[in-house]
């Protein structure tokens, strides 16, 4: 809208302009509505009536103003005269638009013509004066202020002014009736900066680790999984998205009988490699039976369970790790050092979901530590990488644009039902886990 | 010739608190002097012990943030680009669409993966939420929600149920049920409640939890089950748009972007904001992990996406060319973390190099704004959703 007002004000190309008698004081730059329809349909090659339409909203929002009735926003095709408003005013400039700023203007008006307020303004004025009757001092002092700067000012200049002002007052004057706008703004500030102080001083006590070594740690992450990446390195068989064939998924399934090599390569990553594959976990529980420290993996099952499961089984739960791997002479016994054990035995006559976290924490160290590079060193892992399959990369087809046919394969939701059944058929599963929160996919 | 003005500048900076604002006139002992309008009401109020209290907060807090950024400039000794020069390059990305997905009526705004790793969920404008088996490119099963512009969806670890919520402030879990002509919408269960739009949702490692974030403000954890509020976290001044859980060790910690500009990390357990980056110019959209959980990225409506080390605690990379003017909507990682793909308003998605910060390829073929981005959880494929009322597949 903007651009289409600086053309019209273009002194060669723009609307004309004449000087206007307006009461006694002749007001300078102003146009006739006739005028600048006839421009707008000249100028954009458009009908009247979209002329008119167009002019209409220019006067609406602000960017023109008529002069004999200004409260009356259209823009008239007639003699009546208009000025372009001063782009101090427009509204994209001055937004949004303050009640302490109306306020100010209305005590201006009010000093200037006693008792010439109109019904609203008058209105207006006494709940401002209300709302925001702290700060009052400062408004009668600014009106008083800008009225005297003005009267510096020549009066055709004035008149102007005043012109621009109502005008813009007209259109934008902000809501009186909303609750207590500066209140709650200054509320809101103290609050944030409040916050943010904390923020900031509570980032200051970090220990922060030098930047050369998390980016090297990037490059290791990337180098390391480069091979796994099935967008950078391809996968074998083939991507399935591809070439239309699942044979990828069937040899990856949770239950297959040998697993890929890139699979179990991968259990040697990390840890949590190991414990997140299901069968990464079944082997390493295999390997812990042998060493006798089977527990320890039964346990942190267990805390796993109690801190991702359902709310109203917690105190449930509890008791039965406790039962099982906390109490003195229990089956299955987890060595904890002492304090641990203490805090949270302590902490078991009060169960929530992370009751068992300190212990849990300790375990799974443990186990990081010591079982875990031992059974990367060990016969059974190694066996199971030799053991492991590399599958052949399909031979592109003879005919390439033939799709092979696409099978469905069966909903996880369905799965899940079918072991349940099964495991209800079964009865007790094994002592300590429960099975229903691993996935099943 | 327009009306000359003898008030002041209309934009510039606040003799105040310098920032560039529309500007007013204040006088002071008769001499005028340019100040926005915020500083002009506190200007205002003065003697009065909240403007006193307002404006040494607001000094204070300005000066421990150049203290924070002084303290992280000391360990920054080299530059991600430097570091990854010995990094190979990437060869030519050769990326098509595999699958489209057409069914939705109206713009789709989310979509999640089913770790069966063919399975999708996702969300539209229309309050349809379909469950697609994207490998076949059939419906599997169908939920019209009573709100339109749903705008988070997400699909359950075990794959038994979904998770939906948007304008209607509420998330709703549906479990999938096998019966086809069994009403899902009958067995609707209300999880979360907040005081705003849902942005996002997202299960946390089990069926039974979920963690959503609103343009309320706050992030928050729920019990499915009994539909009880967990946990809480506050500290976004804005919407909050967009949050992503952490896959490290413990497990404990998740990250929120919202509209004023700030990524923050929390913690879990004691609903704690633990770590905060500030250096979008603009909402920000999107925030995903690295896989290894010792960063994320970001994407942002400043057209840039941003890489942040938590250990390091600050941004190590910028995402971002000059061809590029329109806000990122969705990133997310590939599986070895050395690809970001970004999805765009202007119809592109974006392939950037993580380590060396290039653009290693740009994707066409929507037709209108990428909502969201997500790569399958095995890293064979990655989705895409628009406002074209489609989905692709990308391999």
């Amino acid at each position: 809208m903007e651009r289409v007002i600086v053309a019209m004000q273009d002194p060669d190309m723009g609307v004309k302009m004449r000087n206007q008698r307006l009461l006694i004081t002749v007001i300078p730059h102003a146009m006739t509505g006739n005028d600048v329809i006839e421009w707008l349909i000249q100028k954009y090659n458009i009908t009247e009536e979209e002329a008119r339409h167009l002019g209409g909203l220019l006067v609406q929002y602000g960017y023109i103003y008529p002069l004999r009735d200004p409260r009356s926003l259209l823009l008239r095709s007639d003699d009546s005269p208009y000025r372009f408003q001063t782009p101090y005013f427009w509204t994209s400039s001055r937004w949004p638009a303050s009640e302490l700023d109306y306020a100010i203007y209305l005590a201006k008006k009010n000093i200037r013509k006693q008792g010439e307020l109109v019904d609203y303004e008058k209105e207006n004025y006494s709940i401002l004066h209300k709302r925001i009757n702290h700060t009052w001092d400062f408004v009668v002092m600014q009106a008083r202020e800008q009225l005297r700067a003005s009267k510096q000012r020549r009066k055709a200049d004035r008149i102007v002014l005043e012109c621009q002002e109502q005008a813009y007052w007209l259109i934008n004057k902000p809501c009186v009736n909303m609750p207590l706008y500066y209140h709650y703004t200054t509320t809101i500030q103290l609050r944030y900066y409040y916050y943010t102080t904390i923020i900031h001083r509570r980032a200051l006590g970090r220990n922060r680790v030098k930047s050369s070594i998390c980016l090297e740690s990037f490059m290791k992450y990337s180098e390391q999984y480069l091979h796994h990446d099935p967008i950078m390195s391809g996968c074998l068989p083939s991507n399935p998205w591809i070439s239309d064939d699942t044979a990828h998924w069937t040899i990856n399934t949770d239950m297959v009988g040998t697993p890929t090599r890139l699979r179990v390569e991968r259990w040697s990553f990390s840890f949590m490699e190991l414990l997140n594959d299901s069968m990464g976990r079944r082997e390493f529980m295999i390997y812990l039976e042998k060493e006798f420290s089977a527990e320890n993996l039964c346990f942190w099952v267990a805390c796993e369970d109690l801190r991702h499961g359902e709310s109203s089984k917690i105190i449930l739960k509890v008791e039965e790790v406790y039962k099982n791997f906390l109490a003195p002479g229990a089956a299955r016994w987890v060595n904890i050092d002492s304090k641990t054990m203490e805090r949270t035995l302590e902490g078991i006559k009060r169960p929530h979901r992370f009751i068992m976290d300190d212990a849990q924490m300790h375990i799974y160290f443990l186990m990081k530590k010591d079982s875990y590079p031992r059974y990367l060193k060990s016969e059974l892992y190694k066996n199971m990488l030799a053991k492991a399959i590399v599958p052949q990369e399909t031979k592109k087809s003879v005919f390439p644009f033939m799709r092979r046919q696409r099978h469905s394969s069966p909903s996880p939701a369905m799965v899940t039902q079918a072991t349940e059944d099964d495991g209800k058929a079964k009865g007790a599963g094994p002592t300590g886990t429960s099975s229903t929160t691993n996935s099943q996919i | 010739m327009c009306d000359q003005t003898f008030l002041a500048i209309t934009f510039g900076p606040c003799d105040s608190c310098s920032e560039n604002r529309p500007l007013m006139n204040l006088y002071i002992k008769t001499e005028p002097i340019n100040y926005c309008s915020l500083c002009m009401e506190i200007m205002a109020c003065q003697g009065l012990a909240s403007g006193e209290t307002l404006k040494s907060l607001k000094a204070e807090s300005e000066t421990l943030r150049k203290k924070l950024e002084e303290e992280r400039k000391k360990l920054h000794d080299v530059e991600l680009e430097k570091v990854a020069e010995k990094a190979e390059a990437l060869g030519e990305l050769n990326m098509k669409t595999r699958r489209t997905l057409k069914g939705h009526g109206n713009k789709v705004l989310c979509m999640d993966w089913c770790k069966d790793k063919r399975r999708i969920v996702s969300s539209s404008q229309d309050g349809k939420v379909i469950v697609w088996d994207a490998f076949t490119t059939n419906k599997e099963h169908a939920v019209t929600m009573p709100t339109t512009w749903v705008m988070a969806c997400a699909y359950a670890p075990s794959g038994c149920a979904i998770a939906c919520g948007g304008l209607d402030n509420k998330c709703s879990v549906y479990p999938l049920s096998l019966d086809k002509d069994e009403n899902l919408a009958a067995k609707k269960k209300s999880v979360a409640m907040h005081t705003n739009y849902l942005s996002g949702c997202t299960f946390t490692n089990s069926d039974m939890q979920i963690l959503t974030s609103s343009g309320d403000g706050t992030s928050a954890l729920w019990d499915v089950e009994s539909g009880q509020l967990l946990q809480s976290f506050h500290g976004h001044s804005a919407d909050v748009l967009t949050l992503d859980l952490a896959p490290s060790e413990t497990g404990n910690t998740f990250v929120s972007g919202g509209s004023d500009k700030k990524a923050n990390v929390w913690d879990l357990r004691s609903g704690q904001n633990v770590q905060s980056f500030d250096t979008h110019d603009s909402d920000i959209n999107c925030v995903k992990y690295y896989p290894s959980g010792d960063a994320f990225a970001s994407a942002s409506d400043d057209s840039t996406c941003r890489l942040f080390d938590l250990r390091a605690d600050r941004e190590v990379s910028i995402y971002s060319k000059d061809s590029i003017m329109f806000g990122a909507a969705s990133v997310d990682f590939s599986l070895s973390g050395r690809l970001l793909f970004a999805g765009y308003n202007d119809y592109t998605i974006n392939v950037w190099d993580v380590l060396k910060g290039t653009r290693v390829a740009i994707l066409f073929g929507h037709e209108n704004r990428v909502s969201s981005l997500r790569v399958s959880p095995d890293g064979t494929a990655f989705c895409s959703g628009s406002w074209d009322n489609t989905l692709r597949i990308w391999a």
